[in-house]
């Protein structure tokens, strides 16, 4: 029973996070049919961004709930900074190119980004485990569970809500929208495509940074966060289908529930699982499960 | 869209001769690069193939591995040393994959393709990393291997591999040249330009697809095979996803001129990364990062253009 009750509360906050990491992929996808790889760059990012400010924080001696504003503060100044940067510097130079060539694209933005962040943070691991245990613990069902893996998973039904407001009830949203549906009809009506794909991709950004944020204080920095989890959140989104939101949400509670599965029953099989749901996923709705049909060219 | 003849036989004799010959005069830490990129060029043809018919495995580095374990296994635990034994294990175990795997992924297409190899082989990944009997992430060494009952000493040994690897490399791309130019072969293109013209024609796009599938696998089990006896030794990065990005990315400067040009392309790529991994240890991904940005923006149809484009001038 309590094996029972550890796999529905780490099920439901392994989902939050691969929602919030997976979430900007799909989002830039959906957009820009960019699959990024880079988007495990901007996580590591976020993770070492929030390491150092919240170094910094704790050496001044500010009192401890603040530390939670500057975390907030520093995702959303790191992503829109970070996703900006290599939108307008590289990204924007090859829009049009074919899709997979994107993929090698961001391949490489990835291997840049990852090494820039071992120029700048050195090799040596950030421990920042002050927030994690400020909230302390709750018991749920006889097990005492960490509050602030609630928070994420609170946090992250916040963004998507958001995110998905913003589509569907904003003027910017229901352009992007527009331009998800066909981008030369929308610039001819007048609509800045250049300008919704700079937003899309700092939003998407943000978000990913938003997950190394929330991540930091529950790991050890280190080079190589990154690349874990742009596998991980591939998974997600082509359980979901690429580009659908609601399917990012989806791929995400499957995923979580079979990595908090296979860590309590089969720990041997853990990055197995995932893969083996998305492999099952795919074997029975080819393009995942929220994935739009698409008329084949002639 | 250039056509290209394949049957010049004499073409590829002239390269392997170069080859074994160029062998002899280079340094030795070149001649081992060029062996391990003639090896690892294999795998990058087989990408470059599937890429014909528009697919763009962004796992293939799962043959590579499966190549490589089986020679090593075979050797290291079951005994067996006979190189033409264990090579025609690595082709074999890798082909078997390719057909179970080619019968799922020959119906996918463009980024499902990818992603979905891409999956695939980091499920092995994940598995091999896991088995502490192979070595989990270290992986494990294998012993000298030995020719029908001949074991070359240490003095000849790496002659003896470069010519084995040289010989069979060149063998495998001129095999891949006549396949390019048989029907199935010629379908590729087809699949990539339009599938549904292609079925009317009566032709199925799926067993032109399964077939390119089965034949890249073949390829690159036998360069996994050929880069464990060359190094004598295996590690589950062959198998990962930035090693298989790798692969695509020569392939992709390789353009589809010749099935030479992934080999030269590999062997250029290991020959940046072994310099930017000696000029700057801590940096050489962002510099192996910006040569693939800089090929991409400024060579869109690969290296073989700047041939095909003096030609033409």
């Amino acid at each position: 029973m309590l094996k029972f009750t550890a796999i529905m509360l780490d099920g439901m906050n392994y989902a939050a996070w691969l929602f919030l990491v997976a979430v900007g992929l799909t989002l830039i996808y959906g957009v820009m049919r960019i699959l990024n790889i880079a988007h495990g760059a901007f996580y590591a990012i976020g993770a070492y961004v929030c390491a150092s400010a919240l170094g910094v924080f704790y050496a001044a001696g500010l009192p401890g709930a603040l530390a939670f504003a500057v975390m907030g503060v520093v995702a959303l100044i790191a992503g829109v900074i970070v996703g900006l940067v290599v939108e307008r510097g590289v990204l924007r130079f090859l829009y049009g190119r074919d899709e997979v060539l994107m993929v090698l694209v961001t391949y490489a933005l990835f291997l840049i980004l990852e090494d820039a962040v071992k120029l700048i943070w050195g090799v040596e691991s950030y421990f920042v485990y002050q927030p994690y245990a400020y909230f302390g613990f709750v018991e749920i069902g006889g097990l005492p569970y960490q509050v602030y893996d609630l928070m994420i998973v609170a946090l992250a039904i916040v963004m998507g809500i958001a995110l998905w407001f913003w589509l569907e009830r904003s003027r910017m949203g229901r352009m992007t929208t527009a331009v998800v549906a066909d981008r030369e009809i929308s610039a001819a009506m007048g609509i800045n495509v250049t300008r919704i794909f700079a937003t899309t991709f700092a939003i998407g950004t943000v978000f990913a940074v938003i997950g190394g944020v929330v991540t930091a204080p529950k790991i050890a920095v280190t080079p190589g966060i990154g690349v874990e989890v742009i596998i991980l959140a591939f998974a997600v989104v082509v359980i979901g289908g690429l580009g659908s939101i609601p399917g990012a949400a989806i791929g995400a509670i499957f995923a979580g529930y079979a990595r908090a599965m296979s860590v309590h029953l089969a720990p041997a099989y853990e990055l197995f699982a995932i893969y083996a749901v998305m492999a099952v996923v795919l074997a029975i709705r080819p393009h995942g499960l929220f994935a739009r049909a698409s008329g084949r060219k002639i | 869209m250039m056509k290209t003849d394949f049957r010049r036989e004499p073409l590829y004799i002239a390269i392997l001769a170069v080859l074994l010959i160029v062998g002899f005069f280079l340094p030795s830490w070149l001649r081992f690069l060029l062996q391990t990129a003639l090896a690892g060029g294999l795998v990058a043809l087989g990408v470059a193939l599937q890429m014909r018919a528009g697919l763009v495995n962004f796992g293939q580095g799962l043959y590579y591995a499966l190549g490589g374990y089986a020679v090593g296994m075979l050797a290291a635990q079951a005994g067996i040393t006979d190189i033409f034994i264990l090579l025609i294990a690595a082709v074999l175990v890798s082909t078997v994959a390719g057909i179970v795997l080619g019968l799922l992924l020959s119906r996918y297409r463009e980024i499902f393709y990818a992603m979905l190899s891409l999956a695939v082989s980091m499920i092995l990944y994940g598995l091999l990393v896991k088995a502490a009997w192979l070595g989990s992430t270290d992986g494990f060494n294998i012993p000298p291997v030995s020719y029908l009952g001949w074991t070359p000493d240490r003095a000849v040994r790496p002659d003896i591999y470069y010519v084995t690897t040289a010989v069979l490399t060149v063998i495998a791309c001129l095999a891949t040249a006549r396949y390019l130019t048989s029907g199935a072969g010629m379908l590729c293109e087809a699949v990539a330009e339009n599938e549904i013209r292609l079925e009317y024609l009566g032709a199925s796009p799926r067993k032109v697809a399964f077939i390119v599938i089965v034949v890249a696998s073949a390829l690159s089990g036998l360069g996994g095979g050929l880069l464990a006896m060359s190094t004598g030794h295996v590690d589950p990065l062959m198998t990962n996803w930035t090693t298989s990005g790798g692969f695509v990315f020569v392939a992709l400067l390789a353009g589809r001129g010749s099935t030479i040009a992934p080999v030269i392309g590999f062997f250029l790529l290991e020959l940046v990364r072994t310099y930017a991994l000696d000029l700057a240890p801590n940096a050489w991904q962002m510099i192996l990062g910006l040569v693939m940005l800089a090929v991409i923006l400024l060579l869109p149809e690969g290296l073989w253009s700047l041939i095909e484009r003096r030609r033409k001038a």
